[in-house]
């Protein structure tokens, strides 16, 4: 991966300025190549990386197994892009294995993730069935340990 | 009563504590002390080689080995020390595999130093070579580098020290504390003033596989060189195997058996479980070097950049995982900078002059931490210097 897109995936506040120095480049050239890769898609988007325990007690993130009987010109495509159209979805994700896409949906509580699971995602056509989980903790997200830091083990050795 | 003065010996009572521990002492009885001091990677050690050591626990491999170490590591490290620098060393004869690069040198020393030997040992360097040599009854002669000329090692600086009593010279590149290397031009010269001398070299390349920007030269590629060099290298840096205490000496036959010697006497043979980890790191781990050195990288020049814009100047090292600024402009010396920068503002650094005399005037600060904490610590240095600053201008 370019090391430029490896230090915007672990923090994406670096100024242009600051990235240049740690690339041995210009911040024009930062500037110029980041563009590239948001006007080629390749860079979607920026968000914060959030401990949702404490950013919001009552949020509930589900993740949704589902099982998909694809029709003739209605395909596994053409039902994800029918989920992701809710704003409750998160991300969903064409899986290999035992389950066809991922579902994951976040919500003030579970009565309104089994309602959405129950009434909008199980009656789509082509849904064969769904199996709901609960996400209790978060340990680490995109790298990122969401409970504590990593702890320095290093002690301090001399010489 | 026993009187264990007493029974300590003179050279034993006389020598100094590692100058770098009262800092770290300072700072592990402080809470909220972030450390840009400590001198091992902040990496883990390749899965697959951690892989290796359990499978090799798993296979009851827990017996001593053979004193040089086992015969596959010691073939796997003649290849690699080929690869890198095209040099061959005889993997029967001339390699003993030892607990870490330490020992290499230690045992180096004690095979050739005894009484009023002088043993030429460019600094600031790593803080163990003087001691030992003070143990062994030889004298340690310094050569002091300048940041005039990157703390390289210059034909003149050397040719100034060399006496009848010479027998050693101790060749730390890249250097830690500094950061600075040797390029193949620059050790063209030294071979060129040692080549008609009796004088060995020790050269302890422990950071070689940390140099950026350009591919690290050893001595033993100079010509005339492999003969009268003991080559010291290891798995600490550069596989950030540090707690595994392996490393590895290189050198002439004839030297060789004789440390051989000592090794057996003192160790018997380096750590079974270590050594069998070894061989996947030198085999499969290239990928992953090149990843933690890529990652040093960028923290190095984020660093270097960030220390010269806040006031405190260092040339651009360009090796190991330090950087040594300048801390002159402040009027302090090394060691008030560092006690008060841990105490006021709870940053710990080591002094320069805890790697030699001539490092006094600057301190050293080891990268290899994560951006974000080496971010937070160079914010705090800031406004140490900020403080300092005020506290001047308020009492002139």
């Amino acid at each position: 991966m370019d090391s430029l897109i490896k230090l915007l995936k672990g923090n994406a506040r670096l100024s242009d300025e600051q990235l240049a120095v740690m690339l041995g480049t210009t911040p024009e050239d930062v500037a110029a190549r980041i563009a590239d890769y948001e006007k080629k898609g390749v860079i979607k988007g920026y968000n914060a990386i959030i401990n949702e325990e404490l950013a919001d007690k009552n949020s509930v993130t589900a993740f949704i197994e589902v099982k998909v009987k694809p029709k003739k010109e209605f395909g596994f495509d053409e039902l994800a892009r029918k989920i992701m159209e809710f704003d409750e979805v998160d991300s969903v994700t064409l899986m290999s294995g035992s389950f066809d896409l991922a579902v994951t949906l976040r919500g003030t509580n579970y009565k309104e993730i089994a309602l959405f699971v129950a009434q909008r995602l199980s009656s789509m056509e082509g849904v064969i069935s769904t199996s709901t989980h609960f996400v209790l903790k978060q340990y680490k997200e995109q790298g990122f340990f969401i409970e504590q830091e990593a702890a320095d083990e290093r002690g301090f050795v001399s010489p | 009563m026993i009187d264990y003065d007493k029974l300590i010996s003179e050279k034993c009572r006389v020598m100094k504590p590692s100058g770098i521990r009262k800092f770290f002492d300072i700072a592990a009885q402080m809470d909220n002390v972030i450390s840009l001091g400590v001198g091992e990677p902040d990496f883990q050690t390749p899965w697959n080689v951690r892989q290796a050591a359990i499978t090799s626990l798993e296979k009851g491999k827990t017996k001593y080995t053979a004193n040089a170490g086992i015969a596959e590591l010691r073939t796997a490290i003649s290849r690699n020390i080929e690869k890198n620098t095209g040099v061959k060393y005889s993997d029967t004869d001339e390699i003993i595999v030892t607990v870490g690069g330490s020992e290499g040198i230690d045992i180096a020393i004690r095979t050739l130093i005894e009484n009023g030997d002088e043993v030429l040992i460019v600094e600031p360097c790593f803080v163990c070579y003087a001691p030992i040599v003070s143990l062994c009854g030889g004298v340690p002669v310094s050569i002091q580098t300048t940041a005039e000329t990157e703390f390289r090692l210059t034909p003149e600086m050397l040719r100034e020290k060399i006496t009848d009593r010479t027998k050693l010279l101790i060749l730390p590149y890249p250097n830690n504390p500094t950061g600075a290397i040797m390029e193949r031009k620059d050790l063209e010269a030294i071979a060129d003033v040692i080549r008609d001398t009796n004088i060995l070299i020790l050269s302890d390349e422990i950071y070689s596989s940390l140099t950026y920007g350009s591919k690290h030269c050893s001595i033993i590629e100079i010509d005339g060189m492999k003969e009268r060099t003991i080559f010291v290298n290891g798995f600490s840096k550069a596989y950030a195997m540090t707690g595994w205490r392996l490393g590895y000496v290189a050198g002439p036959e004839p030297i060789i058996r004789q440390m051989l010697k000592i090794h057996q006497y003192g160790i018997m043979s380096s750590p079974t479980v270590s050594q069998y980890a070894a061989i996947e790191a030198l085999e499969n781990c290239d990928e992953d070097i090149a990843k933690m050195r890529d990652e040093y990288d960028i923290r190095r020049r984020w660093l270097v950049k960030a220390l010269n814009d806040i006031g405190l100047t260092c040339f651009e090292p360009r090796g190991a995982f330090y950087v040594f600024p300048c801390i002159k402009s402040t009027g302090l010396t090394s060691e008030e900078f560092c006690e008060r920068l841990v105490y006021e503002h709870n940053v710990a650094v080591v002094p320069g002059n805890a790697f030699g005399d001539c490092g006094e005037g600057y301190i050293r600060i080891s990268y290899a931490y994560s951006l974000k904490h080496i971010m937070t610590a160079v914010e705090r240095i800031k406004e140490f210097l900020a403080d300092l600053d005020k506290q001047k201008t308020g009492n002139g």
